[in-house]
């Protein structure tokens, strides 16, 4: 049985927000029956991008991560619905019963990944449906993806186990799974959202003028092991990651034309570390 | 024969097409009158009588017709009654008296709306689906759209997706790789908003006179802004603003009528205000407010003058740099440019594919900008962030390295340059004691020397792109600043010195120059439209010759630069300096207002509403229009936003999804020749009417149209033609008739333009002045008598080389604009002294990303809802201001909090980001909010809309040009206490904004 996934690069998002503004416009003061009731104009954010900003100034790196409902197989919202409100479809899709889920604001509740919203005026919980309106209508993608301009949107249609191959072969991840929901939609390149990096700037002193270092070899250790390296370019700057949050004490080792320094420091976010002169 | 049979069988058809087309019949009914169609002298004719939709018709001359069509023979008769018409014959024949229209104009226009409406009425417009939606297509400032429609409402909009119908798509092969661009339209997010815009709650839907304007009595023109208005009919509104163009143009002369419009709101050639606007204005007679070249000033008063390219306001030609860039270069310098924010100009993300494909191909990329913007963030690369303003000392700084290193072309600079020795000797200091080194930059702009110095190297010692502006050759930024004509002057002195035009050495970051054909023609907006304007648009290249149509010519001299507008109303007087394209020195003409023999302005026509966010010190507009100096202001919007609520009365219009246009994407002409040249797809949009105007809004050329049927010029204004009709004429005056019918256009809504065959892409830009070779890029400039020597040989300088020591500029004295380029620090900046203990923190106000001007923004639309462009805070949404965490610590300000910024120019609240994205000592809050919402009375009192530009300075950033420098101001923050900041009197200081008149 083939089921519908979405495959999230988050290299290749640029923060335009069409998908956001490509969702607002199929849904608000649309009605389609079976599907969804009308998006209200404001505050829900069915498709919704997410920001990433590390390191200090000058040494810099914002993220965008694009999330929605996750359309989970093991969906918690489904768990809580009352009067079969939400539905699993064969195809993987779920749908919240406009008209079944009024007054169920637990579902919204429920939501793990905070992708399904309260709509105050027909009290009913909302989330993206996965334009399954219009895949079901003979579309071969979904709108989000066709106002996607980069291509960091795809939906595939496969069985769970080409999905999984797929997931292994490309290094896709959900969400971080919580309450075991096991979601649909995955993530590329996802490891640039969540983890940090060190950086810093490498410089001499030659007759009173001040140069960058290029070339300068840096390596970062933890517990005196290495953790990973780099080299510093022609700006003397080197920026070395992508390591996970919250990796605490380490040491920034700088070798240049024989000499060595060694800075100490706390990497729980990105870090840049300033200007070394050697 | 012939005459007698078309005339006797008029009726017949009229009837006919009454019976099935529903609209017909209604606009049968709609007037009574009897219309005669004759030979000039009376022996031939036919008469015409309308009745409650019913037509009694008789052969002969009628003695008491409302409206007489004539014509001078029945050979010409003949002519304009097919429906295959011949416009250059048509237009020759009622320019020289062979047929023409008398009675009243009112008659004349229903007559000849019916004979027009018979051919045009049966028109199939977009496709049928099977989800019971029709598929219409429209065009945007941001690319074309399908739209789709169910029951007279718009269900979506979307990008468009190219069929197996449409042309192939180019590719490029470089290093081993071929690029082709997806088969689809890569539109903007305001491009995507636009239903919420349509049906927007803030929609002005019927004509509105503010409450307390009387024209015969009481105007109360201080209440502006303040009173509220109520609902009258299009007669009472139109006839109010007919009578005060007759009252002001008989008791004061020429140039008592100004009119004022943005740019943008809007997508089309035939409504644009370029189109419509300015051939009804040239036949009533109109002061024009000339627009500074805004979002190209340093380009423009600067640039020019070293190596030409006036046509295009200064900015460098582009053909072939997308491929010679993938081929050939190793680094692009972005520079104040920010493609993924501006989309270059137009061109939603048509370039975002390209540049990943150089950052495929290892090209490395720099940034340089005081905000870490969203290019910078997509692409990566080293980020070098300048304080703001002081580029061109860091510009300077690499020139001395270059030298000092003798990492620059020194062949090139010897063939094809001029003035190498004085710039050489200005730099190392050798002319003032101070060589421009890095050290001495770094004080000024805060980037330290050994970046400064590695970037040169690293520049210096390979093959590099400039991509400066959001074009990569111009476009916003850092030209936008006091210091801008230095920059922009900077950014080709050092393509000067690198070689411009050597393989891998040109301007662009990608965004222009795909290998598309430039020598398909069809108009772009600025190409005259059906103004007939052949001064003041770019009509006189190719529209008036290929759509012959008669043509405007506005009597009135009069023009007010539009940055002092507020100074003309309430100063009486004032002065500026014109954007002509045409020449390099056109631009040194001083105008003044009034000009001789002219009137004061007594009426100001707004079209458009955005002033109060897109223009400098802007509580001056407020002070404007609360003037008793103006006694009368009509404003036609499609919403009730910015200034439009300082209107007396409101006209309002629609969007362009609710009447019939024709547009290309991103296609400008005139000053922005080949902007097309940005996408990936040449396309050109039948932009149909999707649906009915909303409410009572009518489409500006139809407001235009009746205003001009009071004032007898209806059928002047017209040609006879609606919009649809003047949407064929264009489109079969275009090469896109050559190439697809026009029923077929109609039906697929657009139109692709096949690419050149890999051999006969355009040359790469400057190729030809590289090598030495007679001119062969594709653009028609400079005019032939701006070649120094013999046509096509050299640029448009004196000299015809790049010259690093301009002769135009030693020829003009204006003190910001020495012949040499020397670095004067803004006179807002750092260096500020008198201002920068109490104004610390300098706004950057950039142009946006998620709105376009002020389209997208505000009118309660979703792009609202975007995180990063505004904040919903206690129900309201608030405009973003970002702030580094160093400034936001030492005021206790958090991410999120409501901070006012301000300075003696005014307070405006704002959301605070707290982002290591801009350098200390700068908050950085786009221009352009749509949302005027003044806590207190209007210019009186903060602003909580988010109209930045209330802050900043209006002085030109030089003496002698009319050049804007939004970023060059001054402000500080703090904390928002609550307070509306209410002060007794609107003290926005009047004047050009020169030293002796700033605020302090």
């Amino acid at each position: 049985m083939k089921k519908f996934n979405m495959i999230v690069d988050v290299a290749k998002c640029n923060n335009c927000y069409n998908c956001f503004v490509g969702a607002k416009d199929e849904y608000v003061g649309n009605e389609y029956k079976g599907y969804t009731a009308p998006q209200p104009l404001h505050e829900h954010q069915w498709v919704d991008i997410k920001r990433a900003e590390g390191g200090q100034f000058p040494m810099v790196e914002a993220q965008f991560r694009p999330e929605m409902c996750n359309h989970c197989d093991d969906a918690p919202c489904m768990k809580v619905a009352k009067d079969g409100a939400i539905t699993k479809r064969e195809d993987g899709i779920v749908i919240i019963d406009p008209v079944k889920s009024k007054g169920q604001k637990q579902i919204v509740d429920a939501c793990p990944y905070q992708a399904v919203f309260w709509n105050e005026e027909l009290e009913i919980p909302q989330a993206w449906p996965f334009d399954a309106h219009l895949l079901d209508n003979g579309w071969d993608k979904t709108k989000i993806e066709s106002c996607c301009p980069t291509e960091a949107l795809q939906s595939v249609k496969v069985t769970d186990e080409q999905m999984q191959k797929l997931a292994k072969e490309e290094s896709l991840a959900t969400l971080a799974p919580k309450d075991g929901a096991k979601p649909r939609i995955y993530y590329k390149n996802d490891h640039v959202f969540r983890n940090v990096f060190v950086g810093g700037t490498v410089a001499t002193q030659k007759d009173g003028i001040e140069d960058c270092v290029a070339g300068a070899k840096v390596t970062v250790l933890k517990a005196g092991q290495e953790i990973g390296q780099g080299e510093t370019d022609a700006y003397g700057d080197f920026k070395i990651g992508r390591f996970d949050k919250g990796l605490g004490q380490i040491s920034v080792q700088i070798e240049y034309a024989g000499s060595t320094q060694s800075i100490d420091a706390e990497l729980d976010e990105s870090l840049y570390i300033g200007c070394v002169s050697i | 024969m012939m005459f007698r049979i078309i005339l006797a069988g008029l009726p017949w058809v009229l009837r006919g097409a009454a019976i099935i087309y529903p609209e017909f019949k209604a606009k049968l009914e709609e007037k009574d009158f009897i219309a005669q169609m004759k030979i000039q002298d009376n022996s031939k004719g036919r008469w015409f009588e309308l009745k409650g939709g019913k037509i009694i018709s008789k052969s002969g001359i009628h003695s008491n017709p409302d409206a007489t069509i004539w014509f001078k023979s029945e050979s010409i008769a003949l002519k304009a009654l097919t429906p295959f018409k011949n416009w250059a014959e048509l237009v020759h024949a009622g320019k020289n008296f062979q047929m023409g229209a008398s009675g009243e104009d009112a008659f004349v226009c229903a007559w000849m709306d019916l004979l027009g409406m018979m051919l045009s009425v049966g028109y199939k417009y977009g496709e049928k689906r099977e989800d019971g939606t029709h598929r219409y297509v429209n065009n945007t400032n941001g690319g074309p759209v399908y739209v789709d429609v169910k029951d007279g409402k718009i269900i979506r909009i979307m990008p468009i997706d190219l069929c197996e119908d449409d042309a192939d798509s180019w590719t490029i092969e470089a290093r081993g790789k071929r690029f082709t661009p997806p088969r689809k339209g890569t539109v903007t997010s305001y491009s995507l908003a636009w239903k919420s815009m349509i049906y927007s709650e803030d929609r002005n839907l019927y004509p509105m006179k503010r409450v307390d304007f009387d024209p015969n009595g009481e105007r109360n023109p201080q209440n502006r802004g303040i009173s509220g208005y109520e609902r009258i009919s299009w007669d009472e509104a139109l006839d109010i603003v007919a009578s005060e163009f007759k009252r002001v143009k008989k008791e004061h002369g020429p140039g008592a009528i100004a009119v004022s419009h943005g740019s943008h709101h809007n997508w089309g050639n035939v409504g644009y205000y370029l189109s419509s606007l300015i051939r009804f204005f040239n036949n009533v007679g109109w002061t024009r407010i000339v627009h500074n070249p805004d979002s190209w000033e340093g380009w423009y008063w600067g640039g020019v003058h070293h190596y030409g390219h006036s046509m295009r306001l200064g900015n460098p030609e582009f053909f072939g740099q997308v491929e010679d860039c993938l081929k050939n270069a190793e680094m692009i310098v972005f520079w104040s440019s920010d493609p993924e924010a501006t989309n270059g100009l137009y061109a939603g993300y048509e370039g975002t594919v390209r540049r990943l494909w150089a950052k495929e191909l290892g090209i490395k990329m720099v940034h340089i900008d005081p905000h870490y913007n969203h290019s910078a963030t997509f692409y990566g690369g080293k980020w070098i962030a300048p304080k703001v303003g002081t580029d061109p000392a860091l510009a300077q700084a690499i020139c001395y390295v270059w030298i000092d290193e003798g990492l620059y072309d020194k062949d090139f600079v010897e063939n094809r340059t001029t003035g190498f020795d004085e710039w050489s000797d200005h730099i190392m200091g050798v002319s003032d004691n101070m060589p421009k080194t890095p050290e001495w930059a770094a004080k000024e702009t805060g980037v330290p020397a050994r970046e400064i110095r590695a970037l040169a190297r690293e520049w210096g010692n390979k093959k590099v792109y400039l991509g400066a502006g959001g074009l990569g050759g111009g476009f916003g930024g850092a030209c936008r600043s006091a210091t801008g004509s230095q920059w922009a002057r900077m950014m080709i002195i050092m393509m000067g010195m690198q070689g411009l035009g050597k393989p891998g050495v040109n301007f662009g970051n990608m965004q222009q120059g795909a290998p598309l054909d430039y020598s398909f023609w069809f108009p772009g907006y600025a190409e005259g439209g059906i103004s007939g304007d052949l001064q003041f648009t770019g009509a006189a290249l190719n529209t008036y010759s290929r759509m012959p149509h008669v043509l405007s010519m506005n009597t009135s001299k009069q023009a007010i630069p539009r940055i002092n507008l507020p100074e003309a109303i309430i100063d009486g007087e004032t002065s500026g300096f014109p954007t002509d394209p045409t020449s390099m020195t056109g631009q040194f003409f001083e105008f003044k207002y009034p000009a001789p023999g002219h009137s004061k302005i007594q009426i100001l026509y707004k079209y458009g509403g955005a002033s109060l966010g897109t223009m400098n010190n802007t509580n001056r507009w407020v002070k404007m229009y609360q003037s008793e100096n103006l006694p009368f202001v009509v404003s036609q919007s499609i919403w009730m936003e910015g200034e439009t609520k300082f209107a007396d009365i409101i006209l309002p219009a629609c969007t362009n999804f609710e009447r019939d246009d024709i547009g290309e994407w991103a296609s400008a002409g005139g000053y922005g020749h080949q902007f097309y040249s940005q996408v990936n797809h040449r396309t050109v949009a039948m932009q149909h009417k999707c649906i009915e105007p909303l409410g009572e809004s009518k489409s500006d050329y139809q407001i235009f149209y009746e205003l001009a049927q009071r004032l007898g010029l209806g059928f002047i204004f017209s040609e006879g033609c609606s919009e649809i009709d003047w949407v064929k004429r264009m489109f079969e005056a275009s090469d896109v008739s050559d190439n697809i019918s026009w029923r077929k256009f109609l039906k697929k809504g657009y139109y692709i333009v096949p690419p050149d065959k890999p051999k006969g892409r355009a040359p790469t830009a400057f190729k030809w002045f590289y090598e030495g070779r007679q001119k062969d890029a594709p653009e028609p400039h400079p005019l032939p008598a701006d070649y120094g020597e013999e046509y096509l040989k050299g640029l448009q300088t004196q000299s015809g080389k790049l010259e690093f020591v301009p002769e135009t500029l030693k020829k003009f004295d204006d003190p910001q604009r020495p012949s040499v380029n020397k670095y004067m620090p803004s006179w807002e900046g750092p260096d500020t002294k008198e201002l920068i203990d109490k104004f610390p923190i300098q706004l950057l106000s950039s142009h946006s990303r998620y709105s376009f001007h002020t389209l997208g923004d505000g009118k309660n639309s979703v792009i609202n809802d975007i995180h990063d462009h505004r904040a919903l805070i206690d129900g309201h949404f608030y405009w973003i201001a970002r702030v580094n965490p160093v400034d936001a610590a030492s005021r206790n300000i958090n991410d999120g909090d409501l901070i006012r910024l301000h300075n003696d120019r005014g307070s405006v609240v704002c959301a605070a980001r707290v982002t290591e994205r801009v350098r200390p000592g700068i908050v950085h809050s786009a221009e352009s909010s749509a949302t005027y919402d003044p806590l207190g009375s209007p210019g009186k009192s903060a602003d909580r809309g988010g109209c930045v530009n209330q802050l900043t300075n209006h002085r030109s950033q030089s003496k002698k040009s009319s050049s804007m420098s939004p970023n060059a101001c001054l402000i500080q923050i703090e904390l928002w206490n609550g307070d509306i900041y209410e002060k007794p009197e609107n003290d926005a200081k009047i004047g050009k904004g020169e030293p002796d008149e700033q605020v302090a």
